[in-house]
């Protein structure tokens, strides 16, 4: 009998420490997690209707038909038409890949980034750390929209620069985690003898430290993916990110906003979009944090 | 550790957050594509008429001089010209704020009133179908996008059923209640008006509603974590076995204990409320700080937007503080603890 990366079991993985992830555990306790697969469930169904459907589906997202200007939902249209005929059902499947890869980048790029520089901060200790984290708790102590909002302002409005700016403002959460992990690594047996034979710091970031804080960071990202989503739909919402004629879920809804007493599926199905995407990473990440960390399950 | 010595670290941290939030701005605001001073001046404007206003502004000046004035001037109050309103920042804000803070107030008491049963019900009945829902509730609070709601509720409450207004802070036809305090509704109620007052009250529930609904569920949340705490301990069983009942130990015992720690969730609320109006205003035409940056943000007047930013830093970290030190005065154990 082997576990899952092919070794014995019973034998004791040595590069498995307290954060690492054990997908066996992990696939196992999802079970007993009922609303965290219902998340899984929803994201998996999000991204199928967003990646896969529009494909095959027979209507352009952008296509222009002033004869079904502003038509109610009906079995040609699901979810109705925009100003100038175009249909939402498309728009919203189109758009869901520009707001579910927005929350992708800005997570990947702020949690990359962050625990890079939490980590490495963490490991050299001393007036670096101290500096850096000194940096990172004025960023936390600013409310982040309005943080965002200024940043996106200075940078223009556009698609890219809300991505950056959220990205930007979100690093500070990870680099804040992933130090608290490594100075607990820090001390181990194992990273001091990396040190006795002069690893790197990047070297001990990446082979000793790394593997051990990817869980609790991984269940950051996926509670932040719902979050950075959320946020981007606000600056869009506000003029600062996805430009018209774009379809952005958070555009779409702005856009709609002058039509919502009449038409209200206008904004109402972009928005809804929104709304059963992030429960789906909420309820994932929730899910995640009460079986990566069972402390916290006695107290959420 | 003694109060005065958290105290003095606290305001200390307020300063760095202070100095920290005005460089970041500051920063952000050189990092603008295109000249200020051109932007002021207009696009027609001579290029010596353009070299005027930059040596007015200072912009011809090194960087860490026009720091400098920037941190002399936010100092005595003074946060730049709106390039929008031809108005100082500093009296912008001053004028729209009572507007943004009474939102944020009746949101904050709204999620409190809602959350604290809720989440007293949530811990009592765990893992009861009661539980489940508020649970489930929470987690669409924080999925839900605020200006998205707005135009729903006010699809409901506006478009269908015509119950509320629309939008503003009060009717444009009843002659508001002269000015006190800033604040209608506190004005209202001095001045007497009866007919201002209910139209306040009936413009301030949509836009309160909307802004306190995701935080019910935080707030709720928050207390049944540390209800569940206090109901596990030894006080709260040494209660039941002495003969009172399960209602009055819940509630005179447990849930002041619970409320303690839940201070701090209301401080960090304090300051998602202040921004979160930023996006409710907009759906409600509100006349707060909020529909000013954002139309701040549509003219590019970065003065205003970059006032706007530090100031309302600034307010967060003052109420976190000030939550802070609440809760060291209601918890007498954190000063051994320090």
């Amino acid at each position: 009998m082997t576990g899952l990366s092919g070794v014995p079991e019973g034998v004791p993985q040595i590069r498995r420490g307290i954060g690492a992830i054990d997908w066996h555990r992990l696939t196992w306790q999802m079970r007993r997690s009922p609303l965290a697969v219902v998340g899984l469930v929803i994201i998996i169904l999000v991204l199928i209707a967003i990646v896969v459907v529009p494909a095959w589906l027979p209507i352009d997202p952008n296509r222009i038909n002033l004869r079904a200007r502003l038509a109610g939902p009906s079995w040609v249209h699901w979810f109705g038409t925009d100003e100038v005929g175009r249909d939402i059902l498309a728009r919203v499947l189109h758009g869901g890949r520009i707001s579910v890869g927005v929350g992708v980048f800005v997570v990947v790029v702020s949690a990359s980034l962050g625990t890079m520089i939490g980590g490495l901060s963490g490991i050299l200790g001393g007036w670096l750390d101290t500096l850096v984290m000194r940096l990172m708790d004025v960023v936390l102590a600013v409310p982040s929209l309005v943080l965002t909002m200024a940043l996106a302002a200075a940078l223009g409005p556009s698609l890219w620069n809300a991505m950056l700016a959220i990205a930007l403002v979100r690093i500070p959460v990870y680099v804040r985690l992933a130090r608290g992990q490594t100075l607990v690594i820090r001390e181990a047996d194992y990273v001091k003898a990396a040190r006795v034979f002069r690893a790197t710091p990047l070297q001990i970031l990446r082979w000793h430290v790394a593997p051990n804080i990817l869980s609790p960071i991984l269940v950051q990202a996926t509670l932040d993916l719902g979050a950075a989503m959320l946020m981007a739909a606000a600056l869009s919402f506000i003029g600062l990110g996805a430009q018209p004629p774009a379809a952005e879920w958070g555009a779409m809804i702005a856009a709609g906003r002058n039509y919502i007493l009449d038409q209200w599926w206008y904004s109402a199905f972009p928005g809804g979009a929104i709304l059963l995407t992030a429960v789906g990473f909420n309820l994932l990440g929730d899910g995640l944090r009460d079986i990566i960390d069972p402390r916290q399950k006695a107290r959420s | 550790m003694s109060f005065l010595t958290i105290l003095r670290r606290r305001l200390g941290f307020l300063i760095l957050v202070v100095i920290g939030v005005s460089l970041i701005t500051f920063a952000i605001s050189h990092m603008i594509p295109g000249d200020p001073a051109r932007l002021i001046a207009g696009d027609r404007a001579s290029d010596a008429a353009v070299a005027a206003i930059r040596q007015k502004l200072g912009l011809d000046r090194p960087l860490y001089v026009q720091y400098g004035l920037y941190i002399a001037g936010f100092v005595q109050g003074d946060l730049g010209t709106s390039i929008r309103t031809g108005r100082p920042v500093a009296e912008d804000i001053i004028a729209f704020f009572p507007a943004t803070l009474e939102l944020v107030i009746a949101a904050l008491m709204l999620s409190v009133l809602l959350g604290v049963p809720l989440g007293v019900a949530s811990a009592v009945w765990r893992d009861r179908p009661i539980d489940h829902a508020v649970r489930s509730f929470a987690v669409i609070g924080i999925s839900t996008p605020a200006f998205w709601l707005g135009l729903i509720v006010l699809l409901l409450f506006y478009g269908r059923l015509g119950w509320l207004p629309s939008g503003g802070a009060i009717d444009p036809l009843i002659s508001p209640p002269a000015h006190y305090t800033g604040f209608d509704l506190v004005d209202a109620v001095i001045a007497g008006n009866a007919a201002a007052l209910v139209s306040v009250v009936k413009h301030l529930i949509l836009p309160a509603a909307t802004l306190g609904f995701v935080h019910v569920g935080i707030v709720a949340r928050q207390i049944r974590s540390a209800m569940l705490d206090q109901l596990g301990e030894d006080y709260v069983r040494t209660a039941r076995a002495g003969g009172l009942s399960r209602s009055r130990v819940v509630l005179r015992h447990a849930l002041p204990n619970a409320m303690i720690p839940s201070v701090t969730v209301l401080g960090l609320a304090f300051g998602d409320l202040l921004y979160g109006a930023v996006l409710t205003e907009t759906v409600f035409a509100w006349p707060g700080m909020g529909n000013y940056v954002v139309a701040s943000i549509q003219a590019l007047d970065f003065p205003a937007v970059m006032g706007f930013t530090v100031v309302v830093s600034f307010a967060y970290v003052l109420v976190n503080l000030l939550v802070d030190l609440a809760y060291i005065v209601l918890d007498p154990r954190i000063k051994e603890i320090g």
